[in-house]
């Protein structure tokens, strides 16, 4: 499995500077086959040994990306991690306390994917610790996040350098890792100057690549990406779905399926959303991405949440999957926004035309419980199949894979 | 029909803030780039069609103050209706604060005798939660001394959650001529429909303006709560340009119809009969707007 891996990712060529925009347009970059992190190097369950957090042996036979948060002190690490995942209000991320010891969290809200939240302490130098294995969290990751502080002009330099030391660390130990730079508190800023601070960043970021790479051809073999983000509006969300879009063997599934279903319903645009984060899983690719449409959906789950919150008996957890239940909202434009639950943690959201939608309502859901269906299929599938991997592991634990050798061996060995 | 609305308070305490909120579509977080309110800032707010709001924000520093209770004094606190006074629950010059308190009461005794007082302590979102309750509490009890014999209505709030609209719309809601009427009707409606709950918004403001209940509900901070959902998503579809005329919302367990209701108001159904569809609560609501039409356009002709 690892070698497939790190063949295909060889072949990528990915280049340093794609934009977001990007990525979406040009289909993406991984492919079905292939996970973003290789499925077993084993550490499922001796690795949550070693770290003594909450780690779920049970959940091991699943797959379990995991996204390293990573970027100097204050730069806004827990409070993306507690906005995104925790629901806690902007403001409210002001009286959070500096993060001491790196967290570790199960992120299990999302039926496709439980993935790992290491949201890393700025204040401990990673590399440098002790106390810490960098190694084998590396090893693990599927997707590094390095947070930027865009309001914090002087610490530019500290924050690239110690990006690009992260990057060369990164590679060297698992070649997969895709790494995404969020640069964060941009929402004080106009959009000219949004825009002069990406193109310093990337510009900056390169040279220092560059300058450091002894090898110099790191920079087209490493992916790199950038996000303008923000906790005080969607930015941050939206860049976190594509950094989880990535992470997700099913994607391109799910994204053809978004498009045979706009296509067959004449639906303008189309959104499987994880509903506790609001990240989107997948959405149509007929057209780029609408950041209105997307933050009108956003919202739009708000309101039936807390709706919902309010309004539920009290057993009641959430917004129930069944046939028939649903929300609409009729926007005065002529469109509607219509939104079923697929399961307990997915939700369809589309927006449509008021005519369409009122002469196509009947085929349009039974669409959906074609869709519902199909979705229900795909995630029992990835079920067998990492079932069939961990019950291989088990079986060949001293089989080692290339990179993993020594350190797969190790702590195998205490079994 | 004109009301005159004073609001005061000392200087930085949250009037424009609040006002701004309420009824100039504000986001709490775009109050902060408001500065220091200069004497005072009149408004006329629509209210409910035939209401008129002459909101009186008059700036709380002392310069403008004293001259309100010296100079101004006729002008001020003639023909008021309502008062509210905003303290700011972190202040650290009560004394200060109850003085100038004092005073405005002392005006009003005499300018508007049969005004209605409200005192919002504002700003409880800088108290921590679990003493909230206790403080807030405590400052009724002296605020209603120090009040008598003129009775004080007191409300604990801040722009940062619900409470807001919680004091704001019963503030609304006493001003409102035909209150009892539209409740009453509401209730009919509601028989007849057999709807748990309706609730009837103002269109712009989203306060709560009247509500029936026929199934007690165990959440009693839902108004406001509702209010805030709805406001934001308002404010969130402004952004894009666009607004919402309705929602709904089916499941296993209720049914949740809002939708534009009067050209003033907005209604609000919650059934929880499953056998009842959406489309037959649709037809219902269209059919009754009609009704609410004609009693709002009659409580108009009347004033």
């Amino acid at each position: 499995m690892s070698k497939m891996m790190s063949s295909s990712v060889i072949d990528q060529t990915s280049s340093l500077s794609i934009s977001s925009q990007n990525i979406l347009s040009n289909g993406t970059i991984v492919d079905f086959s292939v996970g973003s992190m290789p499925a077993n190097y084993g550490y499922d369950e001796s690795f949550s040994k070693e770290d003594d957090e909450e780690d779920s042996n049970e959940e091991s036979s699943q797959f379990k990306p995991r996204i390293l948060i990573m970027g100097l002190r204050k730069s806004g690490k827990t409070s993306i991690k507690n906005v995104v995942f925790h629901k806690m209000e902007p403001n409210e991320t002001l009286l959070l306390d500096p993060t001491t010891k790196t967290n570790l969290e199960d992120i299990s809200c999302c039926s496709f994917i439980t993935f790992q939240v290491y949201d890393c302490s700025g204040q401990i130098d990673l590399f440098n610790d002790p106390t810490c294995d960098y190694i084998a969290l590396l090893k693990g990751c599927g997707s590094l996040i390095f947070v930027i502080d865009a309001q914090d002009e002087d610490q530019y330099t500290d924050a690239i350098s110690c990006l690009t030391q992260t990057i060369f660390k990164g590679y060297n130990i698992n070649r997969g890792i895709k790494f995404e730079v969020f640069i964060h508190k941009v929402d004080g800023f106009p959009d000219e100057k949004k825009m002069d601070i990406y193109n310093e960043i990337q510009q900056r970021a390169n040279e220092m690549l560059i300058q450091q790479d002894a090898t110099e051809s790191l920079i087209q073999k490493i992916y790199l990406n950038y996000h303008l983000t923000s906790i005080y509006d969607h930015s941050i969300f939206e860049a976190f779905s594509k950094v989880v879009h990535k992470l997700i063997p099913q994607h391109r599934q799910l994204e053809r399926l978004l498009d045979f279903l706009c296509n067959s319903c004449g639906l303008e645009r189309a959104f499987l959303f994880d509903v506790a984060s609001k990240i989107f899983i997948a959405s149509d690719c007929i057209s780029p991405l609408d950041t209105q449409l997307y933050e009108l959906c956003c919202d739009k789950i708000d309101l039936v949440l807390d709706i919902s919150n309010i309004y539920a008996p009290k057993d009641v957890e959430g917004i129930s999957a069944d046939d028939s239940s649903y929300t609409c909202v009729k926007l005065n434009n002529e469109l509607y926004l219509y939104m079923k639950q697929v399961d307990k943690f997915l939700a369809f959201v589309c927006v449509i035309r008021d005519e369409i939608f009122v002469e196509n309502r009947g085929i349009m859901d039974y669409n959906l419980t074609l869709f519902k269906d199909s979705i229900k299929d795909i995630l029992s599938a990835q079920k067998t199949v990492s079932q069939d991997q961990s019950v291989n592991n088990q079986n060949n634990t001293n089989s080692s894979e290339p990179d993993t050798s020594n350190m797969a061996n190790s702590i195998l060995g205490n079994f | 029909m004109r009301k005159k609305v004073l609001l005061m308070g000392k200087s930085g305490s949250g009037k424009t803030s609040m006002r701004s909120i309420i009824f100039a579509n504000y986001i709490a977080r775009d109050t902060k780039r408001l500065g220091a309110t200069i004497d005072v800032e009149q408004s006329y707010v629509r209210f409910l069609g035939n209401l008129v709001l002459n909101l009186w924000d008059c700036g709380g520093q002392e310069a403008f103050m004293e001259h309100y209770f010296t100079a101004q004094r006729d002008n001020i606190f003639r023909n008021v209706e309502v008062l509210i006074y905003v303290f700011d629950v972190e202040s650290r010059e009560f004394e200060k604060d109850i003085h100038y308190y004092q005073s405005c009461l002392e005006s009003i005794t005499q300018q508007s005798p049969h005004a209605k007082i409200f005192v919002l302590i504002h700003k409880m979102d800088l108290i921590r939660e679990d003493q909230r309750e206790a403080i807030f509490k405590a400052k009724e009890e002296e605020l209603k001394n120090y009040s008598r014999p003129l009775d004080c209505h007191c409300f604990q709030s801040s722009i940062w959650d619900e409470t807001l609209y919680k004091a704001w719309s019963q503030i609304v809601h006493k001003l409102i001529l035909n209150a009892p009427q539209l409740e009453k009707n509401l209730h009919d409606f509601a028989e007849a429909i057999e709807a748990d709950e309706i609730l009837l918004f103002e269109k712009t403001t989203f306060l709560v303006v009247s509500h029936c209940l026929k199934k007690e509900h165990s959440d009693l901070q839902r108004f406001e709560k509702i209010s805030n959902i709805i406001k934001q998503f308002k404010l969130s579809c402004s952004k894009c340009d666009t607004s919402f005329q309705s929602v709904e919302i089916k499941n296993g367990n209720y049914t949740i119809i809002i939708d534009l209701f009067t050209p003033n108001t907005y209604i609000m159904v919650i059934i929880s009969d499953p056998r009842i569809t959406p489309a037959l609560t649709n037809y219902n609501i269209k059919y009754a707007q009609k009704h609410f039409e004609n009693l709002e356009t009659s409580q108009e002709q009347r004033t």
